[in-house]
């Protein structure tokens, strides 16, 4: 069995700067593993720009933005295990890996889930039809033609208005195709206000909300989709029924954290997040395992999933190199109007800690409340909240030392 | 004239309303210099910044992804991915590498690097 300090399950955004961030603070026994034959995960096919705007400071497209962690992590010699597919993890710290060589096993002293999400697929949406070519997750088209250059389709309908769906309007319209409808089940999009802009606004293609797919046409190729809007119990308005042909159906309803090693491991899981329960060094409930990035909850940009992923890498060289000891813990809690918060736990009151949390619908104006019992610790104005777009308040720890009981972040319109 | 529009600068999207008279333009709702900017420029001469991919072919099924180095006015959008559709690169190339020259008043660029 090998050992190593650190150990990084995935070599995307998140498990690239965990990597260098535990290195920089002094723990340089690190290895990565990746499934894939490079590092960089899915920002290798997001050739859109947009990313490194808070982080680095300039705009960069996915794969510029990768490669900027890459360097760093070759810099510091880190090394890699490429088209490395990890199948178990113990709650002792024990990794097991299968690649060409055969099978692996390393003993950590800190593990770092960095595994990412998956997309979900048709199978979970029960759309009535066949099984006809042109059917493709959003991603899965996104891969296709940005990586491997191969055209998905020419007349498409896009399920589902969060980003991936959103960026990939755009991109089969730049590639000439004709995008037909995005159509969103919620009476609001997932995605980012600028995004609807860019992407549907610049290019006439129209955005039905509370609307839906629900008949896929076809035999051995889509010929078409049924479309209907949806009651507030998102039910079909059979009346509102009505047929787009397309040979394309992109699908984008949403992400799951891949935590099946996390489960493995025993690891309690949050099932509003559907990530790991951690507390602020982003540890989760069994010591020396840490989580980040979208493994841990879905980010709207990687600029944060890099931030997250700094916090669990310097945690995890701390806790090796040094060991570390918590104070009390107090939980932390969602309260009116906010679907959840994370940290969900918060080991030690003795630094600012930030809390990020996503609001359960849109709202105007809003103030959130971070209390414990009756102490206000901090309260946030913003002029509008959405569930497609994470919120960030700070926590100071003087503030933090009067928390005696679960410290509830809530809303109230203003 | 008066425009709503939303600023795609950043992912923080600020409602701007921008009046645009004759030489005078005025933008309220910018959170940055860089939103005024882009509130007078979406109203006057609108431009964006244009990704895609160019194929590679000394490389089996592999693919460049390119962006234009600077924003492009948006009326020429489409004809600029016609021109990148007609291109090819040969291997290597490193990121920054100049793909197509001088178009629209700008370069497009390599942003991956293929060994």
């Amino acid at each position: 069995m090998l050992e190593h300090d650190i150990v990084i399950i995935g070599g995307g955004p998140a498990g690239m700067a965990a990597a260098v961030a535990a290195w920089d603070k002094g723990a340089t026994d690190i290895v990565i593993l990746d499934r894939d034959d490079d590092i960089g995960g899915i920002l290798r096919q997001c050739i859109h720009n947009g990313f490194g705007l808070h982080k680095l400071g300039r705009e960069l497209t996915g794969p510029e933005y990768a490669a900027v962690y890459k360097k760093k992590v070759e810099e510091r010699h880190i090394k890699v295990y490429y088209e490395t597919m990890v199948t178990d993890l113990t709650a002792d710290r024990v990794v097991t890996a299968s690649n060409r060589d055969g099978i692996l096993k390393i003993k950590a002293k800190a593990v770092i889930l960095a595994m990412g999400c998956r997309e979900r697929s048709r199978g979970a949406l029960n759309i009535s039809g066949k099984r006809p070519a042109g059917v493709y997750s959003a991603g899965t088209a996104q891969k296709l033609m940005n990586c491997e250059g191969y055209m998905v389709g020419k007349r498409a309908v896009i399920l589902g208005s969060g980003d991936i769906g959103l960026i990939m309007a755009r991109r089969m319209s730049l590639e000439g195709a004709k995008v037909e409808a995005v159509c969103e089940l919620m009476p609001y999009s997932g995605g980012l206000t600028r995004n609807i802009v860019q992407c549907l606004e610049d290019f006439n293609i129209p955005l039905y909300l509370s609307t839906t797919v629900c008949e896929i046409h076809g035999d051995r190729r889509l010929e078409g989709v049924t479309i209907a809007e949806v009651d507030e119990n998102r039910r079909v308005i059979e009346e509102t029924k009505r047929y787009i042909p397309c040979d394309t159906l992109l699908l984008s309803v949403g992400l799951i954290p891949e935590n099946e090693l996390t489960r493995a491991a025993g690891i309690p899981i949050d099932p509003i997040t559907n990530g790991a329960i951690v507390d602020e060094h982003r540890e989760t409930e069994v010591k020396g395992i840490f989580a980040c990035g979208n493994v841990l909850q879905v980010h709207d940009l990687v600029d944060y999933v890099s931030d997250e992923a700094e916090i669990a890498g310097m945690s995890a060289a701390e806790l090796v190199l040094n060991g570390r000891t918590d104070g009390t813990a107090v939980n932390t809690a969602a309260g009116n109007g906010v679907r959840y918060v994370l940290p969900q736990r918060i080991s030690n009151t003795d630094s600012d800690v930030a809390l990020f949390m996503r609001v359960v619908k849109p709202f105007g104006k809003v103030r959130f409340t971070v209390k414990s019992g009756d102490e206000v610790l901090a309260t946030a104005v913003r002029i509008k909240a959405a569930p497609g777009e994470m919120e960030k308040i700070v926590v100071k720890s003087s503030k933090l030392a009067l928390a005696k009981d679960t410290v509830t972040v809530s809303l109230e319109e203003i | 004239m008066e425009r709503n529009i939303t600023c795609i600068i950043c992912p923080r999207g600020c409602s701007l309303t921008v009046t645009v008279d004759g030489e005078n333009t005025k933008v309220i709702g910018h959170s940055c210099p860089k939103g005024e900017k882009y509130g007078i420029d979406e109203c006057v001469n609108p431009v964006r910044t244009v990704t895609s991919i160019v194929r590679v072919t000394n490389r089996e099924d592999t693919m460049v992804s390119v962006k234009t180095a600077d924003p492009i006015p948006k009326a020429e959008i489409f004809d600029l991915m016609k021109l990148i559709r007609e291109t090819t690169v040969e291997a290597p190339v490193k990121i920054g590498d100049i793909i197509i020259e001088n178009v629209y008043g700008t370069n497009v660029i390599a942003t991956k690097d293929i060994k």
